[in-house]
């Protein structure tokens, strides 16, 4: 006889009190492991939708470049001519040449068979104080395309000032309440208002354009203008160093520059798509951090219950074991079993209930969380025993069962073992 | 083998002290039957106890082969118990769900024993119990259920039994076989401490004393 068999036989002599405490433990065991596969899974989805997410950004992105790549073949890029002595430090902070070259320069270009170029724009600017109007105003004179002489002509892309009118900037005509078609001084001298622009936000909003010939005169730059912008060059962007080489052959008094261009917004337009996007993603992650913090909480709570519960329901358990074997724990000493054979006797007996309801409970709690979770996402995800840690769950699920049992029915089994036979025998 | 020199045992009960035994001096030799016959509660049950070692009492000394079991730690007085006691009651006191031969065997708990199992079988035909012995008690004769804890009481082959009323629950027939067996028992070496208020007990017992309020009179 060892003390195995006797609790053996014991399990089957009072078989509903140990498949009640095997019963609860698995309940706690479940719902403890059904809590922490929930959230495993839920952690699983949300790296799959996360996923799924960045694959179609990924996706948009290439498909918006591509976009932007062919949109950049058709418009090619603009460049600014400034005279070769202009300090480009100086043009960056004003966003206009101090120096000046002469206004034949983009005749030659046009007369030239320069290739990379479809159209010249010449232009005279000049920060000013608007005498009549007491505010400071950017000037701009220009007098429209220049065509190309050696190629088929095209439509022009920028209507010109006609001469003795006036374009107005948003800021310009809005502060000084001034219509198209008005007339207004300018230097001493009249213009009709041509047109009135709308808001750009940049510094157009704050310039007038006139005529260029007129522009020379009220500056006193007969003959003279300060940039021509080449619009529309037919290449892509890494082919600036042609260009200039191009254009350095026909005016060797000229430098030339990048100007920002379409293209160029349009790629911030991507970038801005790209960062709205992430912004999503992140704000999806943030949902569902938030709505993982509430399962989270819910489930401490809900476990810490059904844990606490079932701990009392096995310590009741095992009181009334003991209770219901007073005599024999009495009998048993009395046939000299130690208390530490009575101790084992009961120990083993609660760790089995431990060990059987953590197996039994690890199973109900997983198959549960994976159904549950199911439904509560609304579809049905691929689960592998290594994205759950499955060896650990059961480990984690029978050490702990079986640390509850033990604890719940450590008192009970102190009762056991404190028992004193002299006191069963003289009750016969 | 067993010696008591002036051993008291009282109670503090809700109604004061109650003396269960005052002032016992009483010794049990190897091949003697000793028989205590009194009244229910003059102290009979608690003479037994303490000379199993499960009862200390208030004063005096008790040996068991020469040593004082209270001596001992817990430890040791359980061992001391299984090695060389055992116990017969009137309620038999048989685990409920352990079969005739593993309740024989139960003793081996304590102290197992290579040949248990065949010294088992050994008392299972002695007793008379072959064809019970995979039956649990719920399933005995109240004799078979007393047989069963008589041969429980053997299986470590102790020098002394300490029988408490074996036989209050039988009837006249199988109250004559326990005390056969247990004078057999004495017959083979042994010494049976009795106590009973069974008049037909005398006639079975080398020695009979009468228990009166705790002490003992020849």
């Amino acid at each position: 006889m060892t003390i195995w068999k006797l609790v053996a036989s014991e399990i089957l002599h009072r078989r509903m009190n140990f498949a009640l405490g095997v019963l609860s433990v698995m309940v706690a065991s479940a719902s403890f492991i059904g809590s922490v596969t929930l959230l495993r899974i839920h952690d699983l989805r949300t790296g799959q939708i996360l996923e799924a997410k960045q694959e179609e950004l990924a996706k948009r992105m290439a498909e918006l470049k591509d976009d932007t790549r062919k949109a950049m073949l058709k418009l090619g890029f603009n460049v600014v001519i400034l005279p070769k002595d202009q300090n480009l430090a100086d043009w960056y902070a004003e966003d206009y040449a101090s120096k000046y070259m002469p206004e034949d320069y983009v005749h030659e270009l046009a007369n030239s068979r320069i290739v990379t170029v479809r159209h010249f724009l010449p232009s005279l600017q000049q920060k000013i104080e608007w005498p009549e109007r007491k505010r400071k105003i950017i000037l701009v004179g220009a007098r429209g395309e220049v065509p190309n002489l050696h190629k088929n002509p095209v439509k022009p892309m920028v209507q010109p000032v006609p001469p003795g009118t006036i374009s107005l900037g948003y800021e310009l005509h809005r502060s000084l309440d001034l219509k198209v078609g008005e007339k207004v001084k300018l230097m001493g001298k009249e213009f009709t208002i041509h047109a009135c622009h709308k808001e750009r936000g940049d510094k157009d909003d704050i310039t007038a354009w006139i005529y260029l010939a007129e522009a020379q005169e009220l500056l006193d730059k007969q003959g003279l203008i300060n940039a021509i912008l080449a619009l529309e060059c037919l290449c892509t962007g890494d082919a600036l160093p042609l260009i200039r080489k191009e254009i350095a052959a026909i005016l060797p008094g000229t430098q030339v520059i990048e100007r920002g261009s379409r293209a160029l917004a349009r790629a911030e337009a991507r970038t801005k798509v790209e960062e709205e996007a992430k912004i999503a993603i992140e704000k999806e992650k943030l949902g569902r951090q938030h709505l993982r913090a509430v399962h989270e909480r819910l489930a401490s709570i809900m476990t810490l219950v059904i844990v606490t519960a079932c701990a009392v329901w096995v310590a009741l358990l095992g009181f009334t074991n003991v209770r219901a074997r007073r005599e024999e724990i009495g009998v048993l000493r009395t046939l000299g079993v130690s208390a530490k054979g009575i101790l084992v006797m009961f120990l083993s007996r609660h760790i089995l209930v431990g060990v059987l309801g953590g197996v039994l409970g690890f199973c109900a709690g997983v198959l549960a969380s994976v159904y549950f979770s199911a439904a509560l996402e609304g579809t049905r995800i691929r689960i592998t025993g290594t994205d759950l840690s499955v060896v650990d769950l059961l480990v984690l699920s029978v050490g702990g069962a079986a640390a509850l049992a033990v604890i719940a029915g450590w008192i009970p089994t102190m009762m056991a073992i404190r028992q004193d036979p002299a006191d069963v025998l003289r009750e016969e | 083998m067993l010696e008591f020199k002036n051993i008291s045992k009282w109670f503090n009960g809700p109604e004061g002290k109650v003396t269960a035994l005052d002032e016992v001096c009483l010794s049990v030799s190897p091949g003697e039957f000793l028989a205590v016959r009194g009244p229910s509660g003059c102290g009979k049950t608690t003479l037994l106890l303490i000379a199993g070692g499960l009862l200390r009492p208030n004063t005096g000394q008790v040996s068991l082969d020469g040593n004082d079991p209270y001596a001992l730690s817990p430890e040791k007085r359980s061992q001391m118990r299984a090695r060389m006691i055992g116990f017969v009651f009137q309620q038999f006191h048989l685990i409920p769900y352990l079969t005739v031969r593993q309740n024989i065997l139960a003793p081996s708990l304590a102290l197992p024993a290579k040949g248990a199992n065949q010294r088992t079988q050994e008392l299972v035909s002695r007793f008379g119990l072959d064809d019970r012995a995979g039956h649990v008690p719920a399933q005995l004769s109240t004799g078979q259920r007393q047989r069963t804890a008589l041969a429980r009481s053997l299986l470590n082959k102790p020098k002394i039994i300490l029988a408490d009323e074996p036989t209050g629950n039988l009837d006249e027939d199988n109250a004559d076989i326990v005390f056969g067996y247990l004078s057999q028992y004495v017959a083979e070496g042994g010494c049976v401490l009795l106590v009973t208020h069974d008049v037909r007990a005398a006639a079975h017992a080398t020695r009979t004393l009468q228990m009166v309020d705790g002490r003992l009179i020849e």
